[in-house]
C-alpha cells in the first residue's frame, strides 16, 4: 500500500531527528468511516448523524451516559478521543488545541430556532466550540491548557506553531491537536496526539498528509 | 520572555478610545442602561450597548457604513485606530488575531441584506484581514469568556517560538438577542446594573464591545513600558456551565503564570478580576486568590462599568489594567456595597494613586476555562 509505505518511510526518516516531536497516533472520523492511524477500525452507512454518533458510540462501547445529552460536536469529540486515552496512559496536563471551520454553528441554529418559543438553556451552553474542550476534560480527567481557532480551511501552520509552543514552553507534555468541524449534519474529524514518543515528524506537511489522506486532496 | 503591549484602542458605550473609556471610568460613569426587549424577555434589564448613530458617525470616517455590520464596525474601528498610531508599521510581518465568541450572531435572526457567509468567523477573520492589507492568514480564537485574553497568549506563546513579531489582538463581542434570550434562559442576567463580588448580586449585565492592541516581541523605545511575563490557562475539569466551586483550575493557571513570571504573589500590586457578578463566579474567584494568598491584593471587577463583553471583556480589561499600570492608579470596582463572598478580598472602594510594579488579570468562562496573566511594568 502506498500510505503505508509512505508512513514507514516517514518513521526512518524521523529517527535521526534530535528535540523533535512526533504525530504519535491519529483519529479520522468522516463520511461514516472512523480510522485510528491508517486502520479503519469501524464503518457504517448510517446518513442520519445522530444514529450514527449512536452507532459510533456503541461500538466504542464508551458507557458514559452524560454523552447523550450533548451536542454533536462534543459527541464528535469524546467519540475521536476515546481510542486515544483508550490506548495512552496519559497525564492530567495534556493540552487540547481544536479548530474548525463552522464554531458551533449547528448548535447555534438549532438554538435560534427554540428561541420563539422556550429557550434551553442545555442548549445554549453548546453554542460555543469550546465546550466539546470542556467535556473531554471532564470525561478524561484532564486539567490542561485548552484553545479552540476558527479558521476557513485546515490550518496546518498554526497547529504545528502553536502546539510546538506549548509543548517547548513547558506548558503541556503532549498534545491532542486537530481538525473537528460539524456543519449541516457533515462531520470531519482529525485528531493527532502529538508528544516526544518517536513516529512520524510533527511538521505542518505530514499534518497536511494525514488530514487529507482519507480526503479529497486540497483543492486550493 | 515578554510580549510588549504598545498602542490599543476601545469602543465601547462609554467612549470610542481607551483615553475617552478611562476618563469615563474615573469619573464613575457606567455604559450600562435599562432596556427593553419585549419580543425576547418580558423583564427589563440593564446592558452596556453600543449607540448605532455614534458609531456610524465615528466610522464613516473610514468607511461606508452600509457595507459592514454592526460588529465588524466596531473591529474595523479599533484596529484602525491602533494602526492609524503606527503607521509604519509592516503588515506582512504582523500578525492579526481576532477574539470572539459569538461573531455576526445577530445575522442568524435577520441577514439585514448581508449573505448567511458573514456568520462565519472565518470570512469576519478574512474580512479584517482584507481591509487594513494583512497577509498571514488571520488567527480566530474562539474559547467562551476568555478569548480576548487567550488571543495576548497566543501571541506571545507564538512570540517566543519566534514564529511572529508583531501582532494586532482585538476582541469583539455584541449584545445579540441571541446572547439574550441564552443568558436569560440560564436565569444568569440581573434585575438590575451588576454588581460584582456585592453580597447582593444576583447575575450578570450584557455589554459589547471591541478591544484592539498593538503587541510586540521588541521592546519599544520608550522610557516605560508593560509587558506580559507570565501566563497560564487550566480547564476545570469539572462542570461546563460553572466554575469549579474550589476555583480550581483559575487556582492552577495563577500559579503556573506566577510561577512563568518568576514572582511570588505578594509582589502583585493590582488584580483586575473576572467578577461577572454570577453568585457562583465571584464567589469561586474569591477561593482561588484566597488559595493563591491574594486576599489582601487591590483587585476590581469593571463588569459594571461596561457589562460583559464576553469575548472582548479580558482583552478589554488588560487594556485597562495596562492604563492604570502607567498612570500608577487603582480604579474603584463600581458598584460593589458589602462583600458578599466567603472568602476575604480586597475590592477597591475608592480612585486611588499606587505605584504598580506588577499586576494580575484573570478570566474564567464556559467549558470551565480559566485564565491568568501576569503583566510587568518595566520604567527605565
Amino acid at each position: 500500500m502506498a500510505v503505508a509505505t509512505w508512513l514507514w518511510f516517514l518513521k526512518m526518516k524521523s529517527n535521526n531527528m534530535p528535540d523533535q516531536f512526533y504525530i504519535q497516533d491519529w483519529i479520522r472520523i468522516k463520511n461514516g468511516r472512523i480510522f485510528t492511524g491508517e486502520k479503519l477500525i469501524f464503518e457504517s452507512t448510517e446518513k442520519n448523524l445522530t444514529c450514527f454518533l449512536k452507532a459510533c458510540y456503541d461500538f466504542l462501547d464508551i458507557k458514559y451516559p452524560k454523552f447523550h445529552k450533548m451536542d454533536g460536536l462534543s459527541k464528535l469529540g469524546i467519540l475521536a478521543s476515546e481510542p486515544i486515552f483508550n490506548k495512552y496512559e496519559l497525564t492530567k496536563e495534556t493540552a487540547l488545541v481544536f479548530s474548525n471551520n463552522a464554531s458551533s454553528l449547528e448548535t447555534d441554529l438549532q438554538f435560534q430556532k427554540t428561541t420563539n418559543t422556550f429557550s434551553s438553556p442545555s442548549l445554549f451552553i453548546y453554542t460555543l466550540p469550546n465546550i466539546v474542550l470542556g467535556e473531554i476534560s471532564i470525561k478524561y480527567k484532564l486539567q490542561s491548557e485548552n484553545a479552540f481557532f476558527i479558521s476557513e480551511c485546515f490550518q496546518a501552520d498554526l497547529l504545528k506553531d502553536y502546539t510546538e509552543s506549548l509543548l517547548n514552553l513547558g506548558k503541556a507534555p503532549d498534545v491532542l491537536c486537530g481538525w473537528l468541524d460539524l456543519q449541516n449534519g457533515e462531520y470531519d474529524v482529525f485528531l493527532c496526539l502529538v508528544s516526544k514518543e518517536k513516529n512520524i515528524l510533527f511538521s505542518e506537511e505530514n499534518l497536511k498528509n494525514l488530514y487529507y489522506a482519507e480526503n479529497e486532496k486540497p483543492t486550493h | 520572555m515578554k510580549l510588549y503591549l504598545l498602542d490599543d484602542a476601545i469602543i465601547s458605550p462609554l467612549g470610542f478610545s481607551s483615553e475617552d473609556n478611562l476618563k469615563a471610568i474615573r469619573k464613575g460613569k457606567s455604559g450600562l442602561k435599562i432596556q427593553q426587549r419585549p419580543e425576547i424577555f418580558k423583564n427589563c434589564f440593564y446592558a452596556g450597548i453600543i449607540d448605532e448613530l455614534l458609531l456610524n458617525k465615528a466610522f464613516s470616517k473610514i468607511a461606508v457604513n452600509g457595507n459592514f455590520t454592526k460588529l465588524e464596525k466596531m473591529i474595523l474601528l479599533a484596529v484602525h485606530q491602533v494602526l492609524d498610531k503606527n503607521k509604519n508599521l509592516d503588515l506582512t510581518g504582523t500578525a492579526l488575531i481576532i477574539a470572539t465568541t459569538k461573531g455576526n450572531i445577530n445575522l442568524l435572526k435577520e441577514s439585514s441584506g448581508f449573505s448567511e457567509n458573514r456568520l462565519k468567523l472565518g470570512d469576519l477573520g478574512k474580512l479584517v484581514s482584507d481591509f487594513f492589507g494583512f497577509t498571514q492568514t488571520p488567527i480566530i480564537i474562539s474559547n467562551a469568556c476568555i478569548s480576548g485574553g487567550l488571543g495576548l497568549v497566543v501571541a506571545r506563546r507564538l512570540g517566543i517560538s519566534k514564529k511572529i513579531k508583531n501582532a494586532i489582538v482585538v476582541g469583539a463581542d455584541l449584545v445579540s438577542d441571541f446572547v439574550i434570550t441564552g443568558f436569560n434562559s440560564l436565569q444568569a442576567l440581573s434585575s438590575q446594573a451588576c454588581k460584582p463580588f456585592s453580597k447582593n448580586r444576583d447575575g450578570i449585565s450584557l455589554g459589547e464591545a471591541a478591544a484592539a492592541v498593538l503587541v510586540s516581541m521588541e521592546k519599544p523605545q520608550k522610557s516605560e513600558n508593560i509587558s506580559l511575563i507570565g501566563e497560564a490557562s487550566t480547564n476545570d475539569a469539572n462542570h461546563i456551565s460553572g466554575p469549579s466551586r474550589s476555583g480550581e483550575g483559575l487556582y492552577k493557571s495563577i500559579q503556573k503564570g506566577l510561577k512563568e513570571a518568576s514572582i511570588s504573589a505578594d509582589k502583585i500590586d493590582f488584580l483586575s478580576a473576572h467578577g461577572t457578578a454570577t453568585v457562583y463566579n465571584d464567589e469561586m474567584e474569591s477561593m482561588a486568590f484566597y488559595r493563591s494568598g491574594l486576599q489582601e491584593t487591590p483587585l476590581h471587577s469593571l463588569k459594571a462599568y461596561y457589562g460583559h463583553t464576553l469575548g472582548a471583556s479580558a482583552l478589554l480589561e488588560c487594556i485597562i489594567t495596562k492604563h492604570s499600570m502607567l498612570n500608577s492608579e487603582l480604579l474603584l470596582s463600581k458598584n460593589f456595597e458589602e462583600l458578599g463572598v466567603s472568602k476575604p478580598i480586597n475590592v477597591i472602594r475608592e480612585n486611588q494613586k499606587k505605584i504598580i510594579n506588577y499586576a494580575l488579570k484573570t478570566a474564567s468562562g464556559f467549558g470551565g476555562c480559566n485564565l491568568a496573566l501576569v503583566f510587568k511594568n518595566e520604567k527605565q
